[in-house]
């Protein structure tokens, strides 16, 4: 580099740049906080809904799902699988129910996590209100 | 090695890559899985082999971040390290807590260990990378503080440095970050939206700084560049990163719940994510054609050499790939992201920890700079074999990305996830052999470092 550009310089543009856009940042995630009741479907969290996020963390699902996109690409998106069950949390809740202890022979499987009937509906409740949040349209076909 | 308490870096480096190996093993197994769907199944679910390789991941990271500060801090200081004891005692401690985390997971099940460790007293599990137990998620914090308190001491100390200071910044931003998997609302978008504090703002924004500050190390070592030359580098290339990489989160909050505007931010500042890495790799091909000296370690340059490229490739051009929010759009959560995802952490944190420990374990181990010729040939065989599968398992995870996107997500015709992956299982054969290979190469870098002979000449 140039001997017209010093160090000093570039500290500056570091120390400068980093806090410059480090505020903006913040200003946008302000804006996005206030903005988020739109978009986020918080009126639906109800105790169930709260209660199956839960469920939902601690049988580790997103280690093969992904939901909104974000987890492992080993299992079907989750996302949207209200939707693509017809809108019926009674399918979810069977499809759970129904998974076969020893897994599918020579099939990817999904584990048989003996939800208890409240866990299962929780569960099933948190995937409704996933599926109702606003995603810009996404993903872009049913399938997920 | 000019310090004694340089020693502390040893533990911490043959840690992290027996972690490495271990690493690999787990990720083979999901490879396999993924064209045998029952393979281990129910013993090991994907889920579990998935939490040990993306945890074993991050955990080696650490060991090889925090081997690297302890090793050089004190050489770039020019003192002793502030407290050797409590680096040894943070040692054992870390790695007890994470061998107990990962039997944690593969003895009983996950809602068995979120139940035994109290999840739902502060709920924090189950979600991706942030699968430890929340009593794990505080040791980890704990330790953290620790090694900043001793590494920070010494900075104190001794000379204060440009790469000790950016060093010091970004470890300092990687237990700050940290905090954030604390924070685990009910509301989805919320949780989502702060996780990207933890994960995109490690690897896209502080993680950067220690990568900078320690292929700066490297350099200065093994080029004999003038460092005043060196620093200003590290100063253009840590600033370019934080100016598009901390706005360029944006590109995690197009679809999760957010307000629209982001797939502007998101799109612009992302799309200059490559420059950082870019302006890293000609800084190290500059620094090496301005060389000073013939350092004696070779395969430490061309491992410092490699990180500048393959985190380019990886991180630069694979992660510009899918950035824009139209093709993101499309292919967002899919066998492209698992693509960028290797290459990017591969090519960027891995070889840079492999770069470190190639450059101070011959020191480590009492040599003057370097190992044999001979060990320099198998380490270099190392560098080519774990280089080139990782180019061959990013290619074909590339290669069933697209298919999949367009399968599942663009034709007139959609087909189910379960459809398409089927078809697309050639493409995780061939990972899988690309696979192995790479176990071979990391094998091999292990015994480069037990093979004998005279240190070359220093030229
Ligand atoms: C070990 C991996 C794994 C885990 C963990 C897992 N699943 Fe699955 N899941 C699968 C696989 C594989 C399928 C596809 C099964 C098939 O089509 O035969 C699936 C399918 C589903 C489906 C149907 C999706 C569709 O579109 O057909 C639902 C709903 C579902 N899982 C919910 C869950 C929930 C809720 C959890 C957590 C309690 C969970 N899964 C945990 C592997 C997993
Ligand atoms: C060499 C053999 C390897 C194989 C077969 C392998 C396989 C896998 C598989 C199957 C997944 C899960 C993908 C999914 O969610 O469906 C995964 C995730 C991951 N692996 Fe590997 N892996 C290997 C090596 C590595 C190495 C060397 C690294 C990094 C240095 C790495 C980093 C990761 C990361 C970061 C993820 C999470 C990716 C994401 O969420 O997008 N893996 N790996
Ligand atoms: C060394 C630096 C980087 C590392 C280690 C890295 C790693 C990763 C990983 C592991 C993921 C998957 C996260 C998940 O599981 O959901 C990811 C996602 C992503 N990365 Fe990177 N990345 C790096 C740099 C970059 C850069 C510079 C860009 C842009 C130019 C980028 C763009 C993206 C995008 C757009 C996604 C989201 C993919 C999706 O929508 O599914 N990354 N990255
Ligand atoms: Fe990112």
């Amino acid at each position: 580099m140039a001997q017209t550009f010093t160090k000093s310089m570039a500290r500056n543009i570091f120390y400068g740049g980093s806090v410059f856009f480090f505020l903006l940042f913040l200003a946008l995630v302000f804006d996005t906080e206030s903005g988020l009741p739109q978009s986020d479907n918080r009126a639906a969290i109800t105790d169930d809904v709260a209660r199956g996020k839960l469920v939902w963390e601690q049988n580790d699902c997103v280690g093969c799902h992904t939901l909104l996109g974000e987890g492992a690409y080993f299992a079907p998106e989750l996302g949207n699988v209200y939707k693509r069950f017809g809108n019926s949390t009674d399918a979810i809740k069977a499809f759970i129910a129904s998974r076969p202890k020893e897994g599918v022979p020579g099939r990817r499987s999904m584990p048989q996590f003996n939800l208890s009937e409240e866990d299962l509906n929780a569960v099933a409740e948190f995937l409704k209100y996933a599926s109702e949040i606003n995603t810009q349209n996404w993903p872009p076909s049913i399938q997920g | 090695m000019k310090y004694q308490s340089q020693a502390v870096a040893k533990p911490y480096f043959v840690a992290a890559i027996g972690l490495f190996v271990a690493q690999i093993l787990f990720g083979l197994i999901m490879g396999l899985q993924y064209v045998i769907g029952d393979f281990l199944f129910p013993e090991i679910p994907f889920n579990v082999a998935r939490m040990v390789h993306t945890n074993l991941l991050i955990v080696w990271i650490l060991f090889g971040f925090m081997g690297a500060a302890y090793y050089l801090v004190p050489e770039e200081s020019e003192c002793e390290l502030f407290s050797p004891k409590l680096a040894l005692l943070m040692f054992w401690i870390f790695l007890a807590a994470g061998a107990l985390t990962i039997l944690g997971y593969l003895l009983v099940p996950y809602a068995a260990l979120a139940e035994l460790t109290g999840n739902s007293l502060l709920p924090t599990m189950g979600r991706e990378f942030l699968e430890q137990p929340t009593i794990t998620k505080i040791g980890i914090v704990i330790v953290a503080l620790a090694f900043l308190f001793n590494i920070g001491m010494t900075v104190l100390k001794g000379r204060k440095t440009v790469i000790t200071l950016v060093l010091l910044l970004g470890l300092t931003g990687l237990a700050v970050f940290f905090l954030f998997s604390f924070f685990n609302p009910d509301n989805l978008v919320k949780d989502k939206f702060y996780w990207w504090w933890v994960v995109h703002l490690w690897v896209e924004g502080v993680w950067e700084l220690i990568l900078g500050a320690i292929l700066a190390f490297v350099l200065i070592k093994t080029t004999g560049v003038d460092r005043e030359v060196i620093e200003k580098w590290l100063y253009v290339i840590i600033a370019l990163a934080l100016i598009t990489g901390i706005i360029g989160t944006g590109h995690h909050y197009y679809w999760i719940g957010t307000p629209d505007y982001w797939q502007w931010w998101g799109s612009i500042f992302s799309a200059m994510e490559p420059l950082p890495f870019f302006m890293m790799t000609v800084f190290a091909f500059n620094m090496v054609n301005q060389r000073r000296r013939n350092h004696p370690n070779q395969a430490a340059v061309l491992w410092a050499l490699g990180t500048a490229v393959m985190a380019f490739l990886g991180a630069g051009v694979w992660g510009f790939l899918h950035t824009l929010s139209p093709v993101n759009y499309y292919t967002h959560g899919t066998q492209i992201t698992a693509a960028h995802g290797h290459m990017a952490f591969y090519g960027a944190y891995a070889m840079v920890v492999l770069t470190i420990i190639s450059y101070a374990m011959p020191m480590l181990n009492g040599r003057t700079a370097a190992n044999s010729g001979k060990s320099q040939v198998v380490e270099m065989w190392s560098f080519w074999l774990m280089t080139v599968s990782m180019v061959f398992i990013t290619l074909f995870l590339t290669g069933a990305g697209v298919l999949q996107t367009y399968m599942q997500r663009y034709t007139d015709n959609p087909q189910p996830f379960m459809v398409v992956q089927g078809r697309l299982e050639l493409f995780y054969w061939m990972r899988e052999v690309a696979g192995l290979v790479f176990l071979v190469g990391a094998v091999l870098y292990i015994i480069s470092f037990f093979v004998g002979g005279e240190e070359p000449e220093q030229a």
